[in-house]
């Protein structure tokens, strides 16, 4: 039997996952879960998404092989290219499938968190292709470190919203979004960016991604023969490494999410609910959610995907942490050994691969470079001032 | 059927072919058990006590404000629960809060402080029907009563297995949005309230939405009553605990019929 869950009506994986939204929006989480369902098994949605994906988005993404980076640290390391999507990052695959369900479902408008800015410009473009009218809300603090994603987001037509409640980041950012969505439930889809929120997201946006893990498994047996030992990916939600991780959990490679050392819902959360979902979410003694701390705002963010929860519980999945210096130190090292500036995200990943390296000298190493950089080096500039 | 406190009250008035009136107040703001006991004194049937959320997915800004003050002044479910027993005000208490404060204490454990501490009933906003069995079943072990909201998005085979399960009252949420003042009440409103007095005898409150004494007036032309939130809480943090007791004065005036 394959770990790979498929979520009955009560939108489980093991204990995480469910259903926890005002009554308000149980009904349009209904019909979404029914109108997904049919969609995914509709051969002429299908091929819709699918040639949008290839044509528009640039898909399949390639496979790299980071000969530089590999023989410094001792391993085969190996990129799946999710940075050369059209748009920079894994998050199109998404918003693509979501944006066009959403015109199926009749639909005249889109809200959508972001953190980073990349959901928020992948909505934006979705919906500026598609004709749909797009809302972003961000968090006031993310709009100041992602300024260049802001101005991308009004280029595209869409309406950016700045939050000012809470902590000023992507959680609070969510929390709008729904307060959105319950008012205008009628007409407008939550175009929600991660393994996320009440179900039918979680299920439905890995679903979405499994596009990254399928194709990396095919290049790897095309260009390898044998499946990789360790698949890493960076861990805010949790889309880019559950797209990645479903096309080896039932290999025998260790799969790894990296979270932040200040939002390490994994390692440092209990269970808990909050988003409409039940999973490991950063909380005090009385069931207070807190504030998660990064460098990088599409990982600032104190929960994960319910499926996470659930792999972390049988022990499938790990999830260590690095921490800020650790990134910024990944970062460089990617950017000057390959040639490739990643996002700050994805520096997660290089920062944990990088460390632990001595460890597994020799395996091979798949990692999801989630993002390109470009949206990074504003806040990099300040950072290395005068370093460089 | 024997009904728990919060329901025989509201029962009760509606039997002697009055409306209920239930206030709002945010547990731990300041100046919050004043303001409870200038409710009391000024005609509310029964009084609901926010638990102070961090993440309050349902509440407009005032809330947010008012729950954001209170977390900021150190207060906790325990430290509200503690002094809602010392409250004393001769009518029943419900707590509205959200799922996570409820879920971290336990199920049972929360049940329990809830019933320890004279609150009669509790209202959680983001557990809806499919996701409340296990807390029902404590509450219903500990007597607490637990009121459910009906939304107007809901088809009309949802509201029966929504009421069926609904202590105390049902919660008739007056519009499509959050917690806010508004300009008018909504058509929502009474159209939500009438589909629900169609097919149940508990009692149904209008709230969310009913912003001053004109519009709780309307409500209750279907409803057996109404809930000021937002409205109750303006007057707190902008004039005090004496503002808020004339505001249900007043609103109680313009539902005697
Ligand atoms: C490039 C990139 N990677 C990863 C993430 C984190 O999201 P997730 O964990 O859902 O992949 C983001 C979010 O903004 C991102 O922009």
């Amino acid at each position: 039997m394959s770990l790979l869950i498929t979520p009955g009506a009560d939108g489980r994986f093991g204990e995480f996952g469910g259903r926890f939204v005002p009554e308000t929006l149980v009904p349009a989480c209904q019909e979404l879960e029914a109108a997904f369902t049919q969609a995914w098994n509709d051969a002429d949605y299908r091929r819709e998404l699918d040639s949008l994906l290839s044509e528009y988005a640039g898909r399949p993404s390639g496979l790299t092989e980071c000969h530089n980076l590999g023989k410094q640290l001792g391993i085969r390391l190996f990129l799946k290219r999710e940075d050369l999507n059209h748009t920079g990052s894994h998050k199109i695959n998404n918003v693509l499938g979501q944006v066009l369900l959403a015109k199926r479902m009749g639909k005249k408008r889109i809200v959508a968190e972001t953190g980073a800015g990349q959901h928020g410009v992948a909505s934006a473009t979705a919906a500026a292709l598609l004709g749909l009218e797009c809302k972003v809300y961000m968090g006031a603090v993310d709009v100041e470190r992602q300024s260049l994603n802001v101005f991308r987001m009004k280029l595209l037509g869409a309406q950016v919203e700045a939050v000012h409640s809470g902590s000023r980041t992507l959680k609070d950012a969510v929390n709008e979004a729904m307060r959105d969505w319950v008012a205008t439930v009628e007409s407008t889809h939550y175009c929600l960016g991660s393994v996320m929120g009440p179900h039918p997201y979680p299920f439905m946006v890995r679903q979405f991604h499994r596009v990254i893990g399928d194709e990396a498994r095919e290049q790897m047996q095309e260009r390898l023969g044998v499946m990789p030992d360790a698949v890493v990916a960076c861990v805010g939600g949790g889309s880019n490494a559950m797209g990645i991780f479903s096309g080896f959990i039932d290999t025998d490679a260790r799969l790894i999410g990296v979270e932040p050392a200040g939002g390490a819902a994994v390692g440092r959360g209990q269970p808990g609910v909050v988003h409409g979902m039940k999973s490991y979410l950063m909380q005090d003694e009385h069931g207070q959610v807190q504030e998660a701390h990064s460098i990088s705002a599409g990982l600032d963010y104190p929960g994960v995907g319910p499926e996470h929860s659930y792999l972390a519980s049988i022990g499938r999945a790990e999830y260590p942490t690095v921490t800020d210096e650790e990134v910024i130190a990944g970062f460089q090292l990617m950017a000057r050994s390959e040639g490739i500036i990643p996002a700050l995200e994805c520096a997660h990943a290089v920062a944990w691969i990088s460390r632990e390296a001595p460890k597994i000298q020799g395996k091979i190493v798949l990692m999801n470079l989630s993002g390109r950089g470009d949206k990074d080096v504003g806040q990099m500039m300040d950072i290395l001032d005068g370093k460089l | 059927m024997t009904y728990g406190r919060l329901e025989t009250q509201l029962r009760q008035r509606r039997e002697a072919g009055g409306k209920s009136l239930v206030p709002y107040i945010t547990g731990g703001y300041p100046g919050w058990q004043d303001a409870i006991r200038a409710c009391a004194a000024n005609g509310a049937d029964a009084i609901e006590i926010g638990l102070p959320f961090s993440d309050p997915v349902m509440d407009g800004p005032i809330i947010q404000q008012a729950s954001q003050k209170a977390l900021q002044a150190g207060a906790t479910p325990i430290s509200i629960l503690q002094e809602v027993r010392s409250l004393d005000v001769g009518i029943p208490l419900a707590v509205m809060c959200y799922y996570n404060t409820v879920f971290h204490a336990g199920h049972e454990r929360f049940a329990f402080a809830l019933a320890d501490s004279g609150v009669s009933g509790a209202i959680i906003p983001d557990l809806p029907l499919e996701e409340s069995g296990p807390w029902c079943e404590a509450a219903d072990a500990a007597g607490v009563e637990t009121v459910m909201l009906a939304a107007p998005t809901a088809p009309d085979d949802r509201l029966p297995r929504v009421v069926a399960r609904a202590r105390g009252f049902v919660y008739s949420v007056g519009l499509l949005g959050v917690t806010g003042e508004r300009a008018a009440l909504e058509l929502t409103a009474t159209d939500l309230a009438r589909r629900l007095k169609a097919i149940t005898e508990v009692p149904v409150l209008v709230g969310v939405g009913v912003s001053n004494a004109q519009q709780a007036a309307q409500a209750v032309q279907v409803a057996d009553g109404v809930i000021q939130g937002a409205s109750v809480m303006r007057r707190l943090i902008e004039s005090g605990a004496d503002a808020v007791g004339e505001y249900i004065a007043e609103v109680r005036r313009a539902i005697t019929p």
